[in-house]
């Protein structure tokens, strides 16, 4: 019986309403408790947390990981350590790998890949169609029996709207989870850049917020209608804030979160035809970032993800429009949060429940909180540690980042994932 | 951008990528510097010696027949040794290739890329990534720049309204797609021309279109009021299969330029189009080869302007000495 003693750290943990300096106490891979000694506790391994926050592992509801299928892009292996050094102790893996995760045998793959990397806790989302087309139903029963922890379509279009209303429904049946990336693929029109004056002083194709707006308002409908339980992944748009603000208020149960870069850069940030920031859906403009900030501070917003997507050198070699869009940003998810807090847009608290409590509550894990009994996910971070983005502090096989070179501030010093400590530094 | 990528340490032009970061001093320069050269054309033996020795490439990865010669023939007067290339695009849709095409001919000793491509930041990722004693000059990508049109349509401009301060200057026809538009209008206001309106149907205009600083008009009869310069742009066929205009034929109604359209801008206004003209769809014969058109004279000054840009982007290297 492994147990674990954190102490004299700060322990923030929203679910709880823990703030303070408190002990942790581990035992089996559970939290025993917090604070309160436990009876008889003789711990194994104590973690000295003197001048840092302890609070629950980070849970992201957006990466990709590359594997199977693009492997010389990243590995399971390779961004589950770079998981690991940033504290993220869950991660929701998208469909869209090759092949596509729309049979059991490919998410008992991954499964099976997770265990290999030492990091279990990876959650495959299933493929809302076969094969991502947009056009049959995926065995989604069988999906979710194989492990998966929700839906979704990746970035790829569902062909109709009477397709997308039968897989909410089918979806709905076994209770399963829609994440959903709201993007009309047609209005999208295969652009690469918002549609603002940066777009159109560079010529670059570009994607207008109503491609976010107007498929969000076409899933909240259908939402309605079928009784589906949705997430909407990456909001990037004023408007879609608002809406999804409205659609809250008037009582859907519908969810949303946004990635953690579109919370700082915007079209002006840009390095023109620098591929770092050709990301999906694009950096828009100061208006629209406000909004998120916005969004988040008054819980439209609930999640903060990384959008994690590694990419190889050759995919970010080239002309913008032809170069692969994502950022690889686990590494940087806890320093752009903590610049959040530093800016006032948000209290440390909702930060960490944003990448916490939050996202367990809408997967409906049993984890994001330091509540005993929980598994024992726990990030234990400096916040005042500044350090360079550069290969010497970087793990992830892509280094694909319009951060790379930056000093950031925040840095994690251990990561335990049901009480074993995967990351030490 | 991109002051900085085109510009070397002392502030000279080392490649020519767009107008978007160039002074007015600069722009006027090359003006200048075309000026000089234009004597060069005229001569018997029609060669100066000022690239003598250096050898540029012209890597087409877009169809251009004009565009090619006039690089071509601009080289050839400076005394280069001019090498052009068609690429299909086909073979090189992923940078990589691009890159590989570029790492190749820089091992043929290239002192000079002359670009076109077909997306937008081409030119601009190849200057970042040739080798530095290569100079890279755009001939235009993607909806991005065509800066060399841009100048060539200045110096026509100049000849014959060397004011550009008094200057009303009109662009109709499809904004969205064109490099040669975004170029110009960047010209022309570096320049100090009183005004830069676009006329087009909105399907042809980008968002957010003024930020560009021009005015915008949708009406061809109202927005030629006043204007000095009418520049007519060309329209692909595609853009009636992608559903931005129904037809042609209601395309040179509503916006094609006629002879009684032509009575409503000023008097000795002149029409420019940066070719090829399409005749009856956006202009009419009898303007294109009107008194008040200066179409073919924009096609000679084509290669005055590009001996200029190319001599002026070598000189960093000492060529002109």
């Amino acid at each position: 019986m492994n147990k674990i003693l954190i102490e004299h750290g700060h322990v923030i943990d929203p679910a709880n309403a823990i703030n303070a300096t408190a002990p942790v106490y581990i035992a089996d891979g559970r939290i025993l408790s917090v604070n309160t000694v436990p009876a008889d506790f003789t711990p194994d391994t104590v973690i000295d947390a003197s001048n840092r926050i302890v609070c629950p592992g980070f849970i992201d509801l957006s990466t990709r990981l590359r594997e199977p299928g693009q492997s010389r892009k990243a590995t399971i292996k390779s961004e589950t350590r770079a998981a690991a050094s940033a504290g993220i102790t869950a991660m929701c893996l998208h469909p869209d790998t090759k092949p596509v995760i729309d049979t059991a045998a490919v998410a008992e793959l991954i499964k099976e890949l997770a265990e290999k990397a030492d990091y279990p806790q990876i959650y495959p989302i299933a493929a809302l169609t076969q094969k991502l087309e947009g056009t049959e139903l995926s065995v989604m029963l069988s999906l979710k029996q194989a492990g998966c922890i929700a839906v979704g379509n990746a970035n790829q279009p569902i062909k109709n709207l009477l397709i997308l209303r039968r897989a909410m429904e089918y979806a709905a049946s076994h209770d399963l989870l829609l994440i959903f990336r709201p993007n009309d693929y047609w209005l999208g029109n295969k652009g690469c850049a918002h549609e603002g004056a940066v777009a159109t002083r560079y010529g670059l194709p570009s994607i207008p917020e109503a491609a976010e707006t107007i498929a969000l308002d076409q899933c909240l409908e259908l939402a309605e209608l079928t009784g589906c339980r949705v997430h909407f992944g990456q909001l990037s748009s004023k408007r879609a804030v608002i809406k999804l603000h409205q659609a809250i208020k008037y009582g859907m149960n519908v969810s949303a979160d946004v990635a953690i870069h579109q919370l700082h850069l915007t079209e002006d940030d840009m390095i023109p035809f620098d591929s770092a920031y050709h990301v999906l859906p694009p950096f828009r403009s100061e208006i629209d970032k406000q909004y998120l900030h916005q969004g988040l501070a008054n819980g439209t917003l609930t999640c903060i993800c990384s959008d994690h997507q590694p990419h190889d050198i050759d995919a970010k070699l080239g002309a913008f429009p032809e170069t692969e869009p994502g950022i690889s940003a686990l590494e940087t998810l806890l320093p752009l949060m903590l610049k959040l807090v530093k800016q006032h847009t948000l209290t440390l608290d909702q930060g960490i429940a944003a990448l916490t409590a939050n996202p367990a509550r809408i997967l409906r894990l049993k984890s994001g909180a330091l509540t005993p009994g929980f598994p024992a996910d726990i990030c234990i971070f400096d916040p005042d540690h500044a350090w360079q983005v550069n290969a010497a502090n970087w793990q992830s096989q892509g280094t694909n980042t319009p951060y790379w070179g930056r000093t950031l501030t925040g840095r994690v010093t251990q990561t335990l994932q049901a009480g074993r400590i995967i990351y030490s530094n | 951008m991109t002051a900085n990528i085109q510009l070397n340490a002392e502030g000279k032009l080392k490649h020519f990528i767009t107008i978007e970061g160039l002074s007015k001093a600069l722009l006027t320069d090359i003006l200048d510097t075309a000026e000089s050269f234009v004597g060069v054309t005229d001569q018997q033996i029609k060669k100066v010696p000022l690239l003598r020795g250096k050898t540029i490439v012209n890597l087409f990865f877009e169809n251009s027949t004009r565009t090619r010669t006039t690089f071509e023939l601009a080289a050839n007067r400076l005394s280069a040794d001019v090498l052009s290339m068609s690429i299909s695009t086909s073979s090189t849709s992923k940078g990589e290739s691009l890159l590989d095409t570029i790492r190749n001919l820089e091992a043929m000793f290239v002192d000079m890329f002359v670009v076109r491509h077909g997306i937008s930041g081409a030119a601009h990722f190849i200057a970042q990534h040739t080798a530095p004693h290569i100079s890279v000059i755009n001939a235009g990508d993607g909806q991005h720049a065509h800066p060399t049109q841009a100048m060539l349509d200045m110096f026509t401009i100049r000849q014959l309204k060397p004011d550009f301060t008094n200057l009303r200057v009109a662009i109709i026809g499809d904004i969205l797609h064109s490099r040669v538009a975004r170029s110009q209008i960047q010209a022309l206001n570096t320049l100090g021309a009183a005004e830069v309106r676009v006329i087009a149907p909105k399907t042809l205009l980008p968002a957010h279109v003024e930020t560009l600083g021009v005015n915008v008009s949708h009406n061809l009869t109202e927005g030629l009021q006043d204007i000095d310069v009418i520049v007519m742009l060309r329209l692909q066929k595609e853009r009636m299969t992608s559903a931005l205009l129904p037809s042609e034929s209601e395309y040179f109604k509503c916006f094609g330029l006629t002879e009684s359209k032509l009575k409503l801008a000023k008097p000795d206004a002149i029409v420019m189009h940066p070719g090829p003209i399409n005749r009856g769809v956006e202009i009419e014969s009898r303007v294109a080869d009107g008194p008040q058109s200066v179409i073919l004279r924009q096609v000679s000054n084509g290669i005055a302007v590009r001996m200029a840009i190319m001599s002026m982007a070598m000189q960093p290297q000492g060529s002109l000495q």
